[in-house]
């Protein structure tokens, strides 16, 4: 039996309410019970005055790899869970590319009984659009969806046959379900380590050339128009992706995207001196198109920001350049770094940040979250917008110590992660059971 | 630089200065033992097939009074970075004092140098990514022919792409003052270093007549197999230098290559044969394996040999 909680004298923000203002939150079996302006403080388990600091609803991950079942020595469910509601994530999606891939029901199973066992983070299973990840045969969506499977992706890789994709999203329409595409065109990028422009030109480095993201994200777009699925664009990373999709979206074709914290705050200048840390699909790009994603972002054309964790044993990521293993770690850095690099300077309002890492993010995958109405499950995340802090993987409870943002100072971070009326992360220290 | 030659990008004209004069000492005791690497060894770490470079080190190294062991492999397998640092870390404790590597991965003499201390490590080519002696011996060799390097019109012609003598040469030659043309078919040749100073040029035609030296690229016959260009044959039409081809040419040219020419891809037999006894163009690839001792000499020299000299 869950306690009851009240959280006091907060400024509670929630986008979709288009809510800025000081409340209380009573929190009752898991749920909000009660919003309102000097709630009663007296029978509650456990009375929190969160003066001066913001509540907002508990950020949602669209795209994170877990790694289990079959890579444990990366990430374990159970670490991946700790490590999400360390950085206020109080959902999130697991890509289905394990080993076994997430594409049968016990496979399923196995990732939710484990999920439960962390007790930690909210994990949805993302299942897989082809068997075995093989782009050939569809996978059971029906089968899937009724075990709790929110959306379909290949993730790591591109469905690289047209016909096969044209099947998966048609068949899909039927349960309106979620294809969330990879966008690289295989025989483009197969043998590419960085972004093809000046640096891997100058460094010597296998070219990524842009071009085969743009023709896949057009294809799926495309696709989409015809069979009137619902496609997600993840990791979208071009200035040109950015224009197909607002294209997209203009024609009423149903189409989402996010794009990565990375993606956001870095280019491909990070590449200078081999860095290992800086070598991830889709690579890091120009600074033009770091600006248009934020643009994008800023417009809406681009609907959420999502990490890509993709946590490495160390010794994956510590050789050199073309030994090292693509992607980097995301849940413990993003909330400090965009709150310090897009919130603090004002290039996205604080609103702007939850409504695309928590409100969209929950519509798309039409779970609960990423709000505070009452009825609502209480995922809630406390953030303190002043609090110092520094980026030191050392501290993170991912087994991934891969960031490029080793160091980096932020100003401001998630200080409470309560998630189904739990309080699971308190001023840093991770609350068991 | 310091105790490392990882790439020209990492040299100052100073340094290069230096080397190149260093050179050009040694190359006054050309028949005369020297002993500035007594007492020193040197190891050779190739893993990709190479006998003219690694050759012109170990000469230069014995010529040196160095003790040169060589423990390259001709395996096609990859050696990943950990594996290399192994290695670099068994040989230093059996008294290595210097490395000359070569490997087919960009940067990762760079990545090697920041594992390791107390070891000398020489680029001997990482992958598409420099290949700093060869660009020095390059430069020695022009220097040696035209007498300086200011102003001099430089036109390297063929895979610029994957070229680690281009990356090195064209840092090499801009802080030498040269003014360098880069040309190839648009597959091999990124756009991108035009933003490094030098021209690019998918013709050869425009610049063949003014260009003081004209450097041949040596073409991997596989790119032709990964659909790069359409044909040996074609590239030869356009890119090879032909007879043709040499009656544009400014007397006093100099036209070099890397070595080793395939003959009727990047220079047709004819106009092989024609340069070998003409009279105002000069074919440089002979000087260019002697430079290749002396520069590598001076290198070695200059980063292991007792100071003050
Ligand atoms: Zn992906």
């Amino acid at each position: 039996m869950s306690k009851t909680l009240l959280f006091k004298n907060a400024v509670v923000l929630d986008p979709r309410q288009s809510l800025k203002a000081k409340r209380d939150i009573l929190v009752e079996g898991g749920k909000i019970k009660k919003l309102g302006s000097h709630l009663q403080d007296g029978g509650y388990d456990e009375v929190i005055d969160l003066e001066g600091r913001f509540i907002v609803p508990g950020f949602v991950d669209m795209h994170v790899h877990l790694r289990e079942p079959g890579e444990e020595n990366k990430e374990t469910i159970f670490s991946g869970s700790r490590a999400a509601v360390a950085g206020g994530i109080t959902s999130l999606c697991c890509m289905p590319n394990t080993q076994p891939p997430i594409d049968n029901p016990q496979t399923v199973k196995y990732v939710q009984e484990r999920a439960d066992k962390a007790n930690m983070a909210r994990i949805y299973p993302l299942g897989t659009i082809t068997l075995q990840r093989g782009g050939d045969e569809l996978t059971s969506y029906g089968t899937l969806l009724e075990e709790g499977v929110k959306a379909f992706s290949d993730d790591g890789k591109m469905v690289a046959s047209s016909s096969v994709m044209y099947h998966a999203m048609s068949y899909i329409r039927k349960f309106d379900a979620l294809i969330i595409s990879h966008c690289e065109e295989e025989t483009l990028s197969r043998d590419g380590e960085a972004h093809e422009g000046y640096w891997s030109s100058i460094l010597g480095l296998q070219g990524l050339p842009p071009v085969a993201e743009e023709l896949a994200v057009a294809r799926d777009i495309l696709l989409a128009r015809d069979t009137g699925a619902r496609l997600h664009l993840a990791h979208v990373s071009l200035a040109r992706s950015v224009e197909w999709i607002k294209w997209a979206k203009e024609q009423g074709i149903k189409v989402t995207a996010e794009t990565t914290p990375h993606h956001l705050l870095l280019d491909h200048s990070w590449l200078e001196g081999f860095n290992p840390q800086a070598k991830m699909r889709p690579p890091l790009r120009t600074e033009a198109d770091r600006r248009a994603l934020l643009q994008g972002l800023k417009s809406g054309v681009i609907d959420a920001v999502a990490t890509d964790h993709a946590p490495h044993r160390e010794e994956d990521k510590s050789g050199d350049f073309t030994s090292a293993a693509f992607g980097i770690t995301g849940l413990e850095t993003a909330v400090p770094l965009l709150l310090t690099e897009l919130v603090k300077p004002g290039v996205i309002s604080l609103e702007h940040l939850v409504s695309c890492y928590s409100c969209r993010p929950a519509e798309i995958l039409g779970i609960d979250g990423g709000t505070i109405k009452e009825g609502s499950p209480a995922d809630l995340v406390v953030l303190d917008l002043e609090a110092p802090g520094r980026v030191e993987s050392r501290n993170f409870y991912s087994r991934g110590k891969n960031t490029p943002f080793e160091g980096w100072k932020t100003a401001g971070k998630p200080v409470m992660t309560v998630v189904e009326g739990q309080i699971k992360m308190k001023e840093g220290d991770l609350l068991e059971g | 630089m310091g105790s490392h030659l990882l790439g020209l990008r990492d040299c100052s004209r100073e340094e290069i200065e230096s080397i190149l004069d260093r050179a050009s000492y040694f190359d006054g005791y050309r028949n005369q033992k020297l002993t500035s690497l007594k007492g020193l060894s040197i190891a050779a770490l190739f893993f990709e097939p190479s006998t003219r470079t690694r050759f012109s080190f170990e000469v230069a190294t014995r010529w040196l009074s160095g003790e040169f062991y060589n423990f390259s492999t001709e395996s096609s397998s990859v050696v990943k970075g950990e594996s290399l640092l192994d290695s670099v870390n068994t040989l230093k404790s059996m008294g290595i004092n210097a490395m000359i590597v070569r490997h087919r991965a960009s940067g990762i003499l760079q990545w090697l140098s920041t594992k390791i201390s107390g070891i000398s490590l020489i680029n001997a080519g990482d992958g598409s990514h420099e290949h700093p002696t060869q660009a020095l011996l390059d430069l020695y060799t022009i220097k040696k022919y035209h007498s300086s390097l200011e102003g001099l019109k430089v036109l390297m012609i063929g895979d610029i792409k994957h070229s680690r003598v281009v990356r090195s040469s064209v840092t090499g030659l801009k802080a030498m003052g040269a003014r360098v043309t880069l040309a190839g078919p648009p597959t091999l040749l990124p756009k991108e270093f035009a933003r490094e100073g030098v021209e690019i040029s998918w013709d050869i035609h425009p610049y063949m007549n003014d260009a003081d030296v004209v450097y041949m690229l040596r073409l991997q016959k596989e790119r032709q197999k990964k659909g790069l260009i359409p044909s040996l044959k074609e590239y030869t039409r356009l890119y090879g230098l032909n007879e043709e081809r040499l009656k544009y040419l400014k007397p006093g040219a100099l036209v070099m290559h890397p070595g080793p020419m395939n003959i009727g891809v990047e220079i047709t037999a004819e106009a092989l044969k024609q340069l070998e006894d003409h009279n105002d163009i000069r074919l440089g690839i002979n000087e260019q394996v002697e430079s290749g001792v002396v520069v590598r000499a001076a290198v070695l020299d200059y980063l292991m040999g007792e100071k003050p000299r």
